[in-house]
């Protein structure tokens, strides 16, 4: 297993300049129509509230209201299977579809699956998966994971579209007209969706009252998957669970507004029951989220509704861009799920955050990311984790930090003041945060420096 | 142990101490449920309202608004169509379909959202394979916000419910918004209120 350096892989994004100032262009404009919805709220404050006191309620009955919602899609007509993990996931799946003699699984857009990996387990199998959701599409034809979890495409340019579509649906590869490019998506999709054995999508929300299934898109794609094929599944991570049919008000009111700016998106789709004469199955997925249930600084990040809205406001996101981090989930959110999958993996990634907060403020279920995310670095350091730069820079730091004599000699030793201290523990070589980054110009003296020529020693003007 | 009940143990063992759970209010106080707030709620998501006719043809209406639609199929008596949906053995076949007629339930203010299920629509393919989409509201059943939609009886009792909102859309290439992303191109409601007891 190679561990993921976010920096290194972030530098190659950063180096196309018109990728990365788009990029970080488009997620602020997200994040901007966030913060219209949110001021034109009163009770946009409450709303967060009570989204994160019905998580947090759900997850700590989370066993009754699994066996609550069971009980209720059973009577309902689904039928419902567990797995332990990705591979059982997996299994499940690709036995369903070959049982029923389905050759080509039509879906909506899940991270569950991505985590999974599941359609890197059922292509040599003699599956088409087609994904359906536009950005979803671009990537899967790119060869790509998703970049973020609502718009996985959002680090590419129409021009990059362009030729990902030239390749693989054969349209012109000089014409990169974004309606041109969506409409050949649509119609090339159709086709599948017409003739698809089975249908999948992943979930928003579960409920257990009901047993219904909720997804929220924009496309119809989720709809089309499930109102046309006669094997429809849907995969759901064990956490997307939330007591009654009342509580998708909190939560279908915040998640849009969050996601992207909008009261809410164009399709929100309740699946309860089976068209008669077909098939629903439901897979619950656990794939280690038991596990963090019982992490006491942890389990907080499944309360996480999937909004990306953390992502949009991070600085380190918007300026790395998804890939980088190296996992099926990134930016704020990423950085604290993903350590809980594999520690030594992904060590780097809880470094991948100035800790300024903003992640944490804009959260609609309260998830305290940056407080996790400083958690997470103790963690990595405790177990021996800490990248080398990383430990020799603090090591060294450390030392001269805590002692004002190496203070004063280390700054000192640069002459004209401040300019050695950041360059060495900062700015130096081997840590990236310095690679795009310019020292801000130094004053010509100390402060210290400045005291002892202007100042007594009682304190007193010279 | 099978994998359900394996899951089920690890969680009964790792659960943190129990949180409870809270009321939540309806967030409608000074908020209209009318059919203005409505059809400004639509426009911002992209669906249109049309005015019903005075002389009470919807047909026409329909095919005033769609004037080159070849298939035009009505899940509602009150639209003829020429298309009967009794004729459409399964959902793929709708895929012909350019104007698609369905009457709602009822449409939620705040988003300017209409409410259907299978009961509405007959085959639920027809609301997402027709090029474009028609449906009838009836201005009395407008609720407040989405508080007061999720405590209508529909939910518990359809197999499939969906809240629309505007046409299917999508922004992935550049945040540019498109309008007719995989479903239909356009939506639009037209205020009728509903004949007795439909």
């Amino acid at each position: 297993m190679k561990r993921i350096d976010h920096a290194e892989a972030s530098s190659h994004f950063i180096k196309a300049k018109d990728h990365i100032d788009f990029h970080d262009k488009r997620l602020w404009d997200l994040r901007t129509k966030r913060d219209r919805e949110s001021e034109s709220l009163p009770e946009w404050q409450e709303l967060r509230t009570l989204a994160s006191q019905i998580k947090e309620h759900t997850l700590t009955h989370l066993a009754d209201y699994l066996e609550e919602f069971e009980r209720n899609a059973q009577s309902n007509g689904a039928i419902v299977h567990w797995a332990r993990d990705a591979a059982e996931h997996n299994q499940l799946v690709f036995d369903l579809l070959r049982t029923r003699g389905a050759k080509t699984l039509v879906k909506a857009k899940s991270m569950l699956t991505e985590e999974c990996e599941m359609r890197e387990f059922l292509g040599p199998r003699g599956i088409e998966v087609i994904e359906t959701d536009l950005g979803e599409r671009i990537q899967q034809l790119d060869n790509e994971p998703p970049s973020h979890i609502v718009v996985p495409a959002v680090h590419k340019l129409r021009t990059d579209v362009a030729a990902v579509f030239a390749r693989t649906l054969g349209t012109d590869p000089a014409n990169s007209d974004v309606h041109y490019l969506a409409e050949s998506q649509r119609q090339t999709t159709r086709p599948h969706f017409l003739a698809a054995g089975a249908g999948m999508i992943g979930a928003n929300f579960a409920v257990a009252e009901t047993g219904t299934i909720v997804v929220c898109t924009n496309e119809g794609n989720a709809d089309l998957s499930m109102n046309l094929p006669s094997l429809q599944i849907a995969s759901i991570g064990i956490e997307k669970m939330i007591p009654r049919i009342e509580h998708l008000g909190v939560f279908i009111r915040m998640l849009s507004r969050n996601a992207l700016g909008s009261p809410i998106t164009q399709i929100t789709s309740h699946f309860r029951a089976p068209r008669p004469g077909t098939e629903m199955h439901i897979i619950l997925v656990d794939n280690g989220r038991s596990e963090r249930l019982g992490m006491a600084d942890f389990w907080y990040s499944l309360k996480c509704i999937r909004c990306g809205a953390c992502m949009n406001t991070c600085p380190v996101y918007r300026r790395s861009g998804g890939l980088s981090y190296g996992a099926t989930y990134s930016g704020p959110i990423g950085v604290i799920i993903d350590p809980t999958f594999n520690l030594r993996k992904y060590a780097a990634l809880p470094f991948a955050s100035t800790l300024n907060g903003s992640c944490s403020n804009v959260c609609p279920v309260r998830i305290n990311i940056h407080e996790q995310i400083y958690k997470w670095r103790q963690v990595i350091s405790e177990r021996g984790q800490l990248p080398m730069v990383k430990k020799n820079g603090m090591k060294i730091a450390g030392k001269i930090l805590s002692s004002p004599r190496l203070y004063r000699a280390a700054i000192g030793a640069a002459g004209t003041g401040i300019e050695f201290l950041p360059d060495f523990m900062m700015y130096n070589r081997m840590n990236a945060w310095g690679k795009q980054r310019e020292v801000p110009a130094t004053p010509p003296m100390t402060f210290r420096q400045w005291y002892l020529a202007n100042r007594t020693k009682k304190g007193k003007k010279k | 142990m099978s994998s359900r009940d394996e899951i089920l143990a690890r969680i009964r063992a790792k659960a943190p101490a129990p949180r409870p759970l809270p009321s939540v209010p309806l967030f409608d106080a000074g908020r209209s449920a009318s059919l203005a707030t409505f059809k400004s709620s639509l426009a911002r998501m992209g669906g249109k309202l049309a005015e019903a006719p005075a002389d009470g043809d919807l047909d026409a209406l329909v095919r005033r608004l769609f004037p080159d639609a070849k298939v035009l199929c009505s899940a509602t008596p009150e639209i003829a169509g020429n298309r009967p949906l009794s004729s459409v053995g399964k959902p793929a076949d709708l895929d012909d379909v350019d104007v698609g007629v369905v009457r709602a339930a009822f449409g939620v203010a705040e988003t300017g959202s209409v409410w259907l299920s299978e009961a509405q629509f007959g085959i639920n393919a027809l609301g997402f394979l027709s090029q474009h989409l028609v449906v009838l509201l009836d201005p009395a059943r407008i609720v407040v916000n989405l508080h007061h939609a999720y405590h209508q009886r529909g939910f518990h009792e359809a197999r499939y419910a969906v809240l629309m909102t505007g046409p299917s859309a999508t922004a992935d290439i550049e945040g540019i918004l498109i309008h007719g992303a995989q479903g239909i191109r356009s939506l639009t409601v037209v205020p009728v209120p509903a004949p007795p007891g439909a």
